[in-house]
């Protein structure tokens, strides 16, 4: 497939007009309409209720979307970032999410002087910041370390890649292990953000929307520097050609290695909002690179635009499902999230934004 | 041409996809003009620009720009090392605007002789166009923008692979114009053309490919004047050969500026 991490081109009003005649696209819009009047009017006797009756409780868990989308984002951007150029499947991308997830608790504990019952107050700005940006550095570092000694020299057999990343998964899972220990730690947000406000009487977390501001601080970043800068520009013209870049003079081996760099770099800033928002423990490293798979075959791998789309969706669908079943199916909502990616590959086999080759 | 003063110089090249090879011991010389490769389809013209700008690695011979062994090397290299290309097809990037097809390239090209600023002033029309996706341009202005990004790398040699094809006449003569004008400024240019037309105004020699070497080489006069040349080489006019070299009539069936 030819995906385009930012797209220019626009599909033909005729193109739409064809799809709108697939039965599926019906399918989905049929059941689009479904959830929404479910959601709206019906749902009553579930843990929200109807939407019409409580409005807060509709409005805090479109909060809980948005502001998981952001998460989602954040450590999918990157992963659909290296696949889009160099068509690695990066399975090692889990592992950085966790490692600098790790490292940035580690160098909170010593920025704050406490190891255990970190209490916000005790938080400041920076006692966040500069673990986060230590954390993702390492996850860079790291990233590009794996690019430049194992991936470099199969340039191409992206088979055998995707083997090599996964393989170092397993080594990093155990290493991290013996070193972080099997029990869930957590990051502590910054106190200056550790409030509450109330929205339509429903009792609302800043962390929250703090998270999502630097998910969208971290996705104006990544959208500057594809369309704005001239590497950015690289990178997207060898996503769509990257033996035509070649043949331009470029040197694409800097571009891939800086391309692993920032994909490295952004799984670790979504570790450390991940750490911070929900812990960090064994087995996060494996159900963050689900997260961001899911995330990246919704939208399309390859598209930020898709990896935004498909965020939004995704995390809607985690937030709503548990909200909006009826209380006595609501172990069920994980079913949910293969539902929408059943939808969608039903409807747009390549995800909302990936093109075929 | 003495293989002394030659800018570039190919010698006994092979090359091919797998087990097919395509170039068969292939020689030619250039100096600083325009030279045109002619020959039916299937000769093995475009092989010869994917080996020439390394796409396709050589399985032999030699390629030499200025004296310098370019065969073997990566396609950035070559291209660094001045050989720049205007593949057939264009093949421009379709997420990037026109303006990004050239911007990317800029950094290079500052205080030489090809920039952005004089590509649009060799092209007005892209100059109108900077925001549009390169999916948007039409065949002329996408052939234009292949043009302009080849020409920011500042290279001594352009090699050019069926610039023509799809081209409306007055497209086509913009072409042979910007050749011409390279040429006169010390841009040596290798065109590889289907369309005889086309081929012998956008250069003075015209060197017959056939079966991946190099058979006879005339003037474009020499060719057009001598329809049994055509017949034997080009495959024109010939029943035996349907895919023959088109001489000018296919010019009008592309979409227009």
């Amino acid at each position: 497939m030819t995906p385009a991490l930012i797209d220019a081109d626009r599909s033909s009003p005729k193109g739409r007009v064809t799809e709108l005649r697939r039965p599926s696209v019906w399918v989905a819009a049929v059941v689009g309409a479904a959830v929404a009047a479910w959601v709206l009017f019906l749902a009553e006797g579930t843990p929200a209720g109807a939407a019409v009756d409580d409005p807060g409780k509709f409005l805090v868990t479109v909060l809980d979307g948005v502001t998981f989308a952001g998460l989602l984002f954040v450590a999918a951007s990157g992963f659909t970032l290296i696949f889009g150029l160099m068509r690695t499947v990066n399975m090692a991308h889990g592992s950085l999410f966790l490692l600098a997830a790790y490292v940035a608790i580690r160098v909170q504990e010593a920025m704050v002087g406490r190891s255990r019952n970190i209490d916000p107050a005790d938080v400041g700005l920076l006692d966040w910041l500069v673990p986060l940006l230590a954390g993702a550095g390492v996850a860079a570092v790291l990233g590009l370390l794996i690019q430049q000694v194992f991936l470099q020299w199969n340039e191409g057999q992206e088979m055998r890649q995707t083997l090599v990343t996964l393989a170092i998964t397993v080594v990093l899972a155990d290493q991290m292990l013996r070193e972080f220990g099997g029990l869930a730690q957590r990051m502590v947000w910054p106190g200056a953000v550790t409030h509450f406000f109330s929205v339509m009487g429903e009792r609302y977390a800043v962390t929250r929307l703090f998270m999502l501001a630097i998910a969208v601080l971290v996705g104006v970043a990544l959208w500057l520097w594809l369309t704005r800068t001239s590497v950015g520009m690289v990178i997207r013209a060898g996503v769509d050609d990257r033996q035509m870049v070649r043949g331009l003079g470029i040197n694409i081996r800097r571009v891939f290695a800086l391309t692993f760099l920032a994909g490295s770099f952004l799984a670790g800033v979504g570790g450390v909002l991940g750490a911070s928002f929900a812990g960090a423990a064994p087995g996060t490293d494996g159900s963050w690179l689900l997260n961001a798979l899911v995330v990246v075959i919704i939208g399309g791998l390859g598209s930020l635009k898709g990896a935004a789309a498909g965020s939004l969706l995704y995390g809607m669908v985690v937030a709503f499902s548990p909200a909006y079943l009826p209380s006595q199916y609501s172990y069920y909502a994980i079913i949910m999230t293969f539902g929408l990616l059943a939808l969608v590959l039903a409807v747009r086999p390549y995800g909302l934004f990936g093109r075929p080759a | 041409m003495t293989p002394d003063d030659a800018l570039l110089e190919v010698r006994d090249l092979r090359s091919g996809y797998g087990a097919s090879q395509v170039l068969d011991g292939l020689s030619f010389s250039m100096g600083v003009e325009a030279v045109a490769v002619v020959g039916r389809n299937g000769m093995g013209k475009t092989t010869l620009c994917d080996t020439l700008v390394g796409f396709v690695p050589p399985s032999g011979g030699e390629i030499r720009l200025s004296g310098r062994r370019l065969d073997g090397l990566a396609p950035e290299t070559i291209a660094i090392a001045g050989l720049a290309y205007v593949p057939q097809g264009r093949r421009l990037f379709p997420s990037l605007t026109v303006d990004e097809h050239l911007a990317m390239l800029a950094r290079r090209a500052r205080g030489r002789r090809w920039t952005p600023d004089a590509v649009y002033e060799l092209f007005p029309r892209l100059a109108e166009r900077r925001q549009h996706g390169g999916a948007d341009l039409s065949g002329g202005e996408q052939q234009m923008l292949a043009v302009g990004r080849a020409l920011l790398l500042n290279a001594p040699l352009i090699v050019m692979d069926e610039p023509s094809e799809g081209l409306a006449p007055t497209i086509v003569d913009v072409l042979v114009e910007v050749v011409r004008h390279l040429v006169a400024e010390g841009v040596a240019v290798l065109v590889v053309e289907q369309n005889l037309r086309a081929a012998v105004r956008l250069a003075d020699r015209q060197l017959v490919m056939v079966s991946g070497r190099i058979e006879a080489e005339f003037t474009g006069e020499e060719l057009l004047d001598r329809p049994e040349l055509q017949r034997r080489y080009l495959g024109v006019g010939s029943a035996t050969a349907p895919t023959g070299l088109a001489t000018g009539s296919q010019h009008t069936e592309g979409d227009d500026a």
